[in-house]
């Protein structure tokens, strides 16, 4: 098993640098001139050279990838160009090891950029993540329990209307309602959850719902068709020929068949969670990481871009390896090597 | 669905010696669907003593299994529609409410699945599992049930068991998942035990070493046993009574030696057709019973089994296409009985089907008898041999 997560690791950092190229290459190669973001409306074009110079975006791509790599192992300084640093000692901004990169959009280090949105964009996505799975588990299983009835027909059409809505409307419609006209929670906002856990959570509460809600829509419903399915097996049929109460083979025998497939999907989708949810944030005005992939992108931000991107790419695969060596403790019959 | 056809169905067999501690009384099993009601079971009566061993033999879908489970109780809280009864031990189970029924399950009825590797849980060791269908009937510990749980493994020939008791079912081979399965059938002293075709995904080797644990725990805890199967070849080895199945309703009833030395009815016959045998003739034919099984929810007219039935021009009129006959006693005694209109089946059956399917048992039975109604039969049988090696010469040549 040891071995097992040593050699994912290794496949992870692999792929990552995989990634880190072709996304240069997607961005930085392409025909756009990111300079011309940076430098501003009124840019001449000798600002329009200086700028793209400063900024390191005369040299050839896999050369701007060199940098960047080595930036991440070792640090470095920016602006890119030494001699601007010769010039401006009092503007060199250091980035250390790790180093994703300089916006100059926002005149910060991309690691400090994510550094300050990501708690909120995790915290986000762990109250969501741990709303949608109780309810998508609970009432999946009341629907496969009451299959074919009222019970089950009204989760599984009420979760349809969830899913068919958009996230946006269903935001707005819970912060007009629930937020504002009835006064039933504060109007959503960040709070810190070392200062004051009680103010984080009631703060995070609106926006994780309706994330809560489009994800738990998909989880009643794949609940409902794990269970439903599990039932049918023969240990299930087993169990209950051994006269074990109804809420033993239910709670215990079915329930811990259902759960293998549910932590590998809900596993990956914690993580693509966790780079930020970009509808919500915006529409509950939550400064996160999904709100800053949004101005990055607007502004082309090009290094930001990148270090989202590969932010990302990173919980993505980290979420993979986890999920597989948990799927090894859940299941006996999974062995790893 | 009514339940007053059939009166003459609730014969209980003779054959049974004691008291008989099951006992089915026209048990129909029916599942309402959308194109109609499926009869998976309709109208079967038979009984079972302390010590003795049913079979129940049938092809897939002919409700041995279904019948098998109306007496677990399992179709309760389902859509299944059941009438009749099944007493065990004097109680109707029929009548019982769910947690009445759930403490009968396990605890005096058991029953062990065909296919061990998909009846065992993945997730939990075979420990657990045994430990499990112990605890939930008696009031012991988790320790004294272990040491329960490694006896009976002990029991059922696992070697190691104190060992093999914390591994899992897919680190177990076939036969010991198997065993492990009737270990945990076993673990509560069941005074019923239902083998669903328990041997069926199993080595032939292994088939004998569960059979033969299958008859020493019998003889150990005097348990009734009903073995589900399509293997006549269990059916001779283990039981005492055969109850044939076709189309959800028994076709021929009565004592094993009876039923598989003059069987009456030609669905029994077609199953002896089709088990090849190992030591007897070459030249004894393989004959497979033509077309497939009924569909049970438009069942055939008449007799379900007519469409299949190579010998129903024997019987005079339309009748096997119009009338349903009777499971009742045949010429060979009150004991034994058979749903079918031939006139005397037992000479037909030695005749024409018995020559081609044993011909080494006819001739053997010619020199004893030297009777003369077998004569022409006897002609046919050693007329089959080099017809029948005559294309399997050709073939090798081209």
């Amino acid at each position: 098993m040891f071995a097992y997560a040593v050699r994912r690791i290794i496949a992870g950092i692999l792929l990552l640098i995989v990634m880190s190229v072709v996304t240069f290459y997607l961005f930085y190669a392409s025909s756009s001139t990111p300079e011309r973001f940076a430098c501003g409306p009124k840019c001449t074009p000798a600002q329009l050279e200086v700028t793209k110079k400063a900024l390191g975006y005369d040299e050839p791509t896999i050369v701007q990838w060199g940098k960047f790599a080595k930036g991440f192992v070792s640090g470095r300084e920016f602006p890119d160009d030494a001699a601007l640093r010769e010039a401006h000692p009092e503007q060199v901004v250091e980035c250390p090891p790790g180093c994703l990169g300089y916006s100059y959009g926002y005149s910060k280090t991309v690691n400090s950029l994510i550094k300050d949105k990501l708690p909120i964009s995790i915290s986000l996505a762990i109250v969501a993540f741990v709303i949608w799975i109780a309810g998508g588990v609970l009432l999946g299983v009341t629907a496969a329990l009451f299959k074919g009835r009222f019970l089950d027909r009204a989760i599984v059409g009420l979760s349809l209307v969830a899913f068919a809505f958009p996230t946006f409307f269903i935001g707005l419609l819970l912060l007009k309602f629930v937020a504002i006209r009835w006064g039933i929670v504060p109007l959503p906002t960040y709070h810190d959850l070392t200062d004051n856990p009680a103010a984080w959570l009631s703060g995070l509460m609106l926006p994780a719902i309706t994330l809560a809600l489009v994800y738990m829509a998909g989880y009643i419903r794949m609940t409902r068709a794990f269970v439903l399915e599990t039932m049918t097996e023969d240990y299930i049929r087993t169990a209950r020929a051994k006269g074990l109460p109804r809420r033993v083979v239910v709670g215990k025998h079915t329930l811990r068949a259902t759960l293998t497939p549910l932590v590998t999907l809900s596993g990956l989708d914690l993580a693509g969670l966790l780079g930020g949810a970009i509808i919500t944030e915006r529409v509950f005005n939550f400064n996160g990481v999904g709100k800053l992939s949004i101005t990055a992108i607007q502004r082309f931000d090009l290094p930001l871009i990148v270090g989202i991107v590969l932010l990302l790419a990173a919980f993505v695969i980290v979420a993979n390896i986890i999920v597989d060596l948990l799927y090894a403790v859940i299941d006996p019959r999974v062995r790893l090597g | 669905m009514s339940s007053s056809a059939t009166t003459t169905e609730e014969r209980p067999a003779a054959s049974s010696a004691g008291d008989p501690l099951l006992v089915v009384k026209d048990l129909k099993v029916h599942f309402p669907s959308s194109d109609g009601v499926v009869k998976a079971v309709d109208g079967l009566s038979y009984s079972v003593a302390r010590g003795q061993t049913l079979g129940i033999v049938g092809e897939s879908g002919s409700g041995k299994s279904v019948s098998s489970s109306a007496i677990m109780g399992l179709f309760h809280g389902s859509n299944a529609q059941l009438s009749g009864n099944i007493f065990l031990d004097g109680t109707d189970i029929l009548t019982l409410e769910e947690n009445d029924l759930r403490k009968l399950r396990g605890r005096d009825v058991a029953m062990i699945f065909q296919d061990p590797l998909s009846a065992l849980h993945p997730y939990y060791t075979v420990g657990a599992q045994i430990i499990e269908a112990y605890r939930v009937h008696q009031d012991v510990s988790k320790k004294a049930a272990r040491r329960r749980a490694i006896e009976l493994l002990d029991r059922v020939g696992i070697p190691q068991p104190d060992r093999r008791v914390d591994d899992y079912p897919h680190q177990f081979s076939g036969g010991m998942r198997q065993r492990a399965m009737i270990a945990m059938g076993l673990v509560n002293d069941p005074s019923m035990l239902i083998a669903d075709e328990p041997t069926t995904a199993l080595d032939v080797t292994v088939q004998a070493q569960i059979l033969d644990l299958l008859q020493d725990l019998q003889r150990e805890f005097n348990s009734a046993i009903i073995i589900i199967t399509h293997d006549l070849g269990v059916v001779a080895e283990m039981t005492d009574d055969t109850l044939v199945m076709y189309g959800g309703r028994a076709v021929e009833y009565g004592k094993t030696s009876e039923i598989l030395t003059h069987p009456e009815m030609p669905y029994t016959w077609g199953l002896l057709s089709s088990v090849p045998d190992v030591t007897g003739d070459t030249s004894a034919k393989l004959i497979p019973i033509p077309g497939n099984p009924p569909s049970l929810l438009n069942p055939p007219s008449g007799c379900h089994f007519h469409p299949r039935c190579t010998f129903r021009d024997k019987v005079a009129g339309d009748l096997c296409r119009t009338t349903t006959p009777e499971l009742v006693p045949g010429s060979r005694g009150s004991s034994h009985l058979k749903r079918c209109h031939l006139p005397d089946p037992e000479s037909i059956y030695q005749a024409e089907v018995l020559p081609e399917i044993a011909p080494d048992l006819v001739e053997a039975t010619d020199a004893m008898e030297s009777a003369a109604p077998v004569a022409p039969a006897e002609a046919g049988g050693s007329a089959e041999p080099s017809a029948a090696s005559a294309p399997i010469e050709a073939k090798e040549q081209g």
